[in-house]
Formats: structure tokens, C-alpha cells, sequence
């Protein structure tokens, strides 16, 4: 059926005209064979038309108005209507999409249409998965399902990935039960069952799902890595499963996406910095502006490093529980590599400011990396900002009037 | 995740033993083993390992558990500080 579509369509197209390189200058102008005459189709090379080669027709599936996603292959007919089939393999432009949205670029716009997605050949006994419209998320499911029959139901999450979603509350009760009605899901399938990321229960209940339409949740793994595995082993999920993990890699990749966070208040910083610098004995010294001014980035880079990048990396090793503490031990240690590097350039007590400065920062961007964890409760959360922040706000007052005065004393 | 062991003493987790009817569902949902299932009522194990996610409370059938939900994430904290706690729903 395929193949026919496409040669009725090719032999629609080469029947139509020949158009290529108007943009170019080239003109258009329609084949000498009159329409609706069939006609064999001309090798390539004896077209007689200008240009380069046309690329591929299109594919049958295509709509006006509609692009297709690379991951389609193809339309599975069900019930209720056709539904797309994807792939279960990354393409370049997958791991691409992937790198992009780890280094925090159009992350909020990284995502596919929310709806019914169809994995191999399933049918009306098959399971129905579920997951999110974030593509990261809707892509670590399907490339664990090669081989496996399935339905995959993708809930509106603003293109946010299953845990966060369910925190947010849009992956909900509510999309749960929208995306069933929506979907027509009771008429494609015999059962009335649904299997749920386990990181979805916060947002989820599941006695209000079923209640609201016939469908039991059944909770699967956290990780997608894992669903082979748990509906192979009859629906059942091993403790670990329902365990979330942090390890290295994991809280390695999130690093980026912090960093990307904090580009735009660090602009307004280094401005400040090097106003904050400039200014001493002759009210303002723009060489003091610039030289002073960057000792201060320098130590702010340091801290965003010691905050930012080396607490993740090292958290389990960085002494105490409290992330602004964490935050202290690293931004001194980074303060004094800093301080020791700039040598004798600058004062005694320029050095002590930047030292207290390098530790501020750090311990800030340390504290703001609770957001990303998995393990952070609120309240704690809230406990350590309590104790955290005042020590945060003196240490940085402090240093802006030490870096503002030290000009005056020398 | 044993390595990774936040605040003790301060999650708002509450389990009525009395409402509970034993049917594991607080074991599966929760990410850190707070739970565990034995007979015939769940016990809480693990109180310092709550993240305070909800999805025990959100998904216990008899409303046995109870506990704030909200994100572990100084950004949240900080909006429901200014806007309050009930105006803020998500974060970061």
C-alpha cells in the first residue's frame, strides 16, 4: 500500500510540472505531455530540465499543515484511526536534540505532541505506557522498546519531563483522564489498564483515575531502562526499580542546565563588579575599574565553579548535609587557589574580600542546586535557607563595602 | 541513595496507623523505601528518607498519610517566601 501511494503521488508530481531552480532565475514551465495521460516514469538523468536532482518525493503520510516527526515511520490503523508508529532508535538529530537541551537551549521548547504513539505492531491486548511531552523523556522511553508491542501515551506536560511534571501538577489526575478521553483510548484497547512511571505518583492518584475513566494505574519503574524488564517479569517491578539513584553521571549532566540558569543574573554582577571597582580616591578610576574589576570576576567564576560544578560532582563527599555548607568548603578552597594565583597583585585585605566573596557565591550556587536533586525535601530545604542565607547576605555586604573601602586605605 | 542522606527531623510525613488499611500502595509510589508493608499496616521505616514528594499521600486510598508536598529546590522556596505558599505551584 505504501509503495502504491507513493507511485500514484510521484506520478502525480512529475505529471504536474517540472520546477526547480525558480528561485534561482530558472523558469517554470509544465511538461510537453498533456495531463491525465499516463505516462511511464522518465529516468532521472533524461528529465529534461534544469538545475540539480529533485530530493525524494514526499512521503504518503504527509499532511498540509502538518511536518512530520523524523522518529515516524509509519501509521499503525487501529480503531480509532490511524495511529503514528515510532522508532525506537536515536538518529543524529535525537542525540543533538538531546546535547542542546542538556546545555539549556530552547530546553522549554524541546517537545513532541502530546497524544497516542504506537511501538511495533500492538493490538487491542497490548500495554499502554505512559509518559510525558518533554522529548528528552518521550525519547528514553521509546529507545528501551525495541522489540515490544505497545501504545504510548504522551500527557501534555508542557514539555516537561515525568517527575517535575508531577510536581507542577500537569502531569496529572486530570491529564491522565483528558488524554484517555481524548484518544479514544477504551475503544482501542480490550483492557483497562494503563502503566505509569513511578515518578509520576506525585501528581497521579490513581483510585481518582480509575474513577474517573475505568482505567487501573499500574505503577511501573522509575527508569525506562528498567520496563523491559518489568513487563517481561509479569508487571512486577524488583526494589530497586522504585529507587531513584544520583550517581556521578547523573548529576554531572544537570550541571550545564544550572550554569545556564545563572548567565543572565551574572551579567548584571560582573557590571556591578566593575563599577564597584572603579570607584576610590579619584571617585572614579576606570584602569581600577578594569583591573580590580577583574579579580573580582575572576573570584565570582571561581565560586560559581566551586557552587556550581564541583559540589555535584563531588556531593557525596563534600562533608555535611546542608548544601550552603557544602557550598562554604568548596568557595574557600576555590577563594584560596584564587587569591594564591592573583600573588602579590592586590592587598592583604583585597584578598580577604575576594576569599569571602569566592565562599559567598559558592555557597549560594551550592544552596540552588537543592532544586536539582532528588532526594531534597522542602522543609529541609527551607531550614537550611534560613541559616544560610543571612550568612550569605553579611558575607557579601561585607565584601562590597571591604572592596568599595580598601582603595581609601591603601 | 543511602549515600545521599539530607536534614534529619524534618520532613512533615504523618502516617495514622488507625486509617491504614494495608495495601502497600505507599511502598510502591515512594522513591526512598520510607515505607514499608508489614502485615497487616504499613510502617514508616525510613522517616528521614522523605522528600516530601506526596506521592504516598496523593495516592493512599484510605487518606491515612499526610504530609506538605512541595519541591526541595531553594528557587520554590524563595517564591513561596514573597508570594506565599499556596500562590506557588511549581518551580525551577
Amino acid at each position: 500500500m505504501k509503495e502504491l501511494l507513493l507511485k500514484k503521488h510521484d506520478a502525480e508530481q512529475d505529471s504536474r510540472a517540472c520546477c526547480s531552480g525558480s528561485a534561482r532565475g530558472g523558469e517554470c514551465k509544465p511538461l510537453s505531455q498533456p495531463l491525465g495521460i499516463p505516462m511511464a516514469r522518465p529516468e532521472e538523468d533524461d528529465v529534461p530540465c534544469c538545475g540539480p536532482k529533485p530530493g525524494p518525493p514526499s512521503s504518503p503520510f504527509e499532511k498540509p499543515g502538518y511536518r512530520m516527526w523524523h522518529f515516524v515511520d509509519g501509521f499503525t490503523d487501529t480503531s480509532v484511526g490511524p495511529v503514528p508508529r515510532i522508532e525506537t532508535t536515536m538518529r543524529i538529530k535525537d542525540i543533538a536534540g538531546t546535547l542542546k537541551a542538556r546545555l539549556g537551549i530552547s530546553r522549554d521548547r524541546y517537545r513532541v505532541a502530546p497524544g497516542l504513539y504506537s511501538v511495533g505492531n500492538p493490538g487491542v491486548d497490548s500495554p499502554v505506557l505512559v509518559t510525558a511531552n518533554y522529548k528528552l523523556s518521550f525519547d528514553s522511553l521509546r529507545r528501551e522498546l525495541s522489540s515490544v508491542d505497545a501504545w504510548i501515551l504522551v500527557l501534555d506536560t508542557r514539555g516537561v519531563n515525568v517527575w517535575c511534571a508531577a510536581g507542577k501538577r500537569t502531569f496529572s489526575t486530570e491529564e491522565v483522564i483528558r488524554q484517555v478521553d481524548l484518544v479514544g483510548l477504551e475503544r482501542l484497547v480490550a483492557h483497562r489498564e494503563l502503566i505509569l512511571p513511578q515518578l509520576g505518583a506525585p501528581g497521579v492518584s490513581s483510585q481518582a483515575v480509575k474513577k474517573g475513566c475505568g482505567f487501573k494505574v499500574i505503577w511501573g519503574p522509575i527508569r525506562a531502562a528498567d520496563i523491559k524488564a518489568f513487563l517481561t517479569n509479569g508487571r512486577k517491578a524488583e526494589a530497586d526499580m522504585r529507587q531513584v539513584t544520583f550517581a556521578i553521571g547523573e548529576r554531572t549532566v544537570l550541571i550545564p542546565v544550572e550554569l545556564s540558569l545563572i548567565v543572565k543574573p551574572s551579567l548584571i554582577i560582573f557590571l556591578t563588579l566593575f563599577i564597584l571597582s572603579g570607584i576610590g580616591p579619584d571617585i572614579f578610576s576606570f584602569s581600577a575599574a578594569w583591573f580590580r574589576g577583574l579579580h573580582g570576576t575572576v573570584a565570582y567564576l571561581f565560586g560559581v565553579l566551586a557552587g556550581a560544578v564541583v559540589v555535584p560532582i563531588l556531593l557525596p563527599w563534600v562533608p555535611m548535609r546542608q548544601f550552603y555548607i557544602k557550598g562554604i568548603l568548596t568557595g574557600l578552597t576555590a577563594g584560596i587557589f584564587v587569591i594564591l594565583s592573583l600573588g602579590g597583585t592586590i592587598s592583604r585585605l583585597e584578598s580577604l574580600t575576594l576569599l569571602l566573596f569566592t565562599t559567598a557565591v559558592s555557597s549560594y550556587a551550592a544552596m540552588n542546586f537543592t532544586g536539582a536533586t532528588p532526594y531534597t525535601s522542602p522543609s529541609g530545604v527551607e531550614k537550611e535557607m534560613r541559616q544560610g542565607i543571612p550568612i550569605q547576605i553579611i558575607a557579601v555586604a561585607t565584601a562590597v563595602i571591604a572592596w568599595v573601602a580598601a582603595p581609601f586605605l591603601n | 541513595m543511602q549515600n545521599f542522606r539530607y536534614l534529619e527531623n524534618v520532613t512533615t510525613l504523618k502516617l495514622n496507623v488507625d486509617k491504614c488499611i494495608g495495601c502497600g500502595m505507599c511502598e510502591i509510589v515512594c522513591p526512598h523505601k520510607v515505607f514499608k508493608v508489614e502485615k497487616p499496616k504499613a510502617a514508616i521505616i525510613d522517616r528521614d528518607a522523605c522528600m516530601e514528594c506526596g506521592a504516598c499521600a496523593t495516592n493512599c486510598p484510605a487518606e491515612a498519610i499526610s504530609v506538605t508536598p512541595g519541591v526541595g529546590c531553594a528557587s520554590y522556596i524563595f517564591k513561596t517566601w514573597i508570594k506565599g505558599k499556596d500562590a506557588v505551584i511549581g518551580c525551577c
